[in-house]
């Protein structure tokens, strides 16, 4: 013990016993993320597996819709990934994508789910920041509200209406929180304009168009 | 440092929250309902054990000129491992704890406990440290949760089935049906005053105790909170 305190007040003891545990704990987070890799991966599909399945009536589906993706570049931003549903006999019955609108705190995210006429058969927000307690009722976990959307598509209601009751719309407003469903709102809308502009594209079957 | 010491010293005389006024950033930010509170009470709990007794281990070695570098690498790297397995083989808890494991790093009650018990204590007496100090850090964060959730919403314990399983529906109580609820108390302002309030709850507490046992003894002071 005695020479380990002399050591450890040289002056060379201190930087390389920092340098030696920064490369251990280096080390063990590279053996962490390398084993834990795979599992995180098989996580998130999953997530994104179950959202999916969320805003699509249960049994709609009979492909593995993580593995039938389509990239469709829109008017802005990145190209969406659109996961296309299909029925028993391998027919396109249906598409899931996220789309995403500007809330009171930072993007919202939703995934929507339409059939082929493009009408909403589920919508589902993934990710949002929100105040909890007054924007949160966007969740389905804690309100009844997004489930308003099933049914719902560009011609109907009309275009005018596709706002909340505030903006003279048909969706209800939360008490004190306009700014939220407005925004969600929106980006439903946005996202049914997005199909009803791309509807071809989405729905071609034709495997080298699908890979674009 | 007996075992009745440690465990008075964390779940009150030196309670992170009530009396070292620690780890201030995750007090506010998560206690906006009884169930998170509780939630980032135990997962702190699960890393304070850990840092405790990784950090005594080492104590040895470490040379007191570079030992803050030393433990704050030695606890984000061990937060980041417990996120990252947590994330791929208890995924379902993650999904419910994981906006809290990240914040735990900036939580300086960690270091605090690293610097002021781990680093010159047995590992046993630490880990002990740790479990204490977590319990009174989990009772406080849970009650400040409760308050606000209470009159904020009007229930307690809302969704602490999501955190512990179905089995603990029960304690889900929505006490006050048909209430409008009081937004502030679920905005970070209420976050200070309940904080303020029990602060005070405690400091009464104290007065009276001394004032009972006459020579009173000084209080332990505050350490100044750094989040």
């Amino acid at each position: 013990m005695s020479t380990l305190a002399l050591w450890r007040d040289k002056l060379a003891y201190q930087p390389v016993s920092l340098g030696i545990v920064a490369m251990l704990s280096g080390l063990a987070l590279v053996v962490a993320n390398t084993a834990t890799l795979p599992g995180i991966a098989a996580a998130e599909q999953r997530d994104l597996q179950t959202s999916l399945e969320q805003v699509l009536p249960s049994g709609f589906a009979s492909n593995d819709l993580v593995r039938d993706t389509i990239l469709v570049s829109g008017g802005d931003g990145p190209p969406r990934t659109v996961y296309r549903a299909r029925t028993a006999a391998g027919a396109i019955c249906g598409t899931v994508f996220q789309v995403s609108g500007r809330g009171y705190a930072g993007d919202i995210n939703i995934l929507i789910g339409l059939d082929r006429d493009g009408r909403l058969l589920g919508a589902r927000v993934i990710k949002h920041q929100e105040t909890p307690g007054l924007g949160d009722k966007i969740e389905s976990a804690k309100s009844r509200w997004i489930d308003d959307f099933a049914g719902k598509s560009l011609s109907s209601p009309p275009p005018a209406q596709w706002a909340v009751k505030k903006d003279g719309g048909v969706f209800d407003q939360f008490a004190g929180a306009t700014i939220t469903p407005r925004a969600v709102v929106k980006a439903v809308r946005q996202g049914l304009e997005f199909y009803a502009a791309h509807r071809a594209e989405i729905l071609n079957d034709s495997p080298k168009e699908s890979t674009r | 440092m007996n075992f009745r010491e440690i465990s008075r010293n964390g779940l009150w005389d030196q309670n992170i929250v009530l009396s070292q006024i620690l780890g201030m950033c995750p007090t506010m930010a998560v206690t906006t309902s009884g169930t998170n509170g509780l939630g980032m009470g135990l997962a702190t709990t699960a890393v304070l054990v850990c840092s405790n007794m990784l950090i005594s281990s080492v104590r040895a070695f470490v040379s007191p000129q570079v030992r803050i570098p030393v433990y704050i690498v030695l606890i984000a790297t061990l937060v980041t491992l417990v996120d990252m397995s947590l994330n791929a083989w208890m995924h379902d808890l993650y999904r419910v704890l994981g906006l809290f494991i990240a914040l735990i790093v900036v939580n300086c009650a960690v270091l605090g406990r690293a610097e002021a018990f781990a680093s010159r204590s047995g590992v046993l007496a630490s880990a002990l440290d740790g479990l204490f100090m977590g319990l009174g850090f989990t009772a406080s964060l849970t009650v400040i949760g409760l308050i606000r959730e209470l009159i904020g919403a009007g229930t307690l314990f809302a969704q602490a089935s999501l955190l512990l399983g179905p089995a603990f529906a029960f304690l889900e109580i929505k006490v006050l049906p048909n209430y409008g609820g009081m937004l502030m108390m679920i905005l970070p302002p209420a976050g200070f005053l309940v904080l303020g309030l029990l602060l005070a709850l405690r400091r009464l507490f104290e007065l009276r105790a001394a004032a009972r046992t006459t020579p009173a003894t000084a209080v332990p002071d505050a350490v100044a909170g750094c989040h």
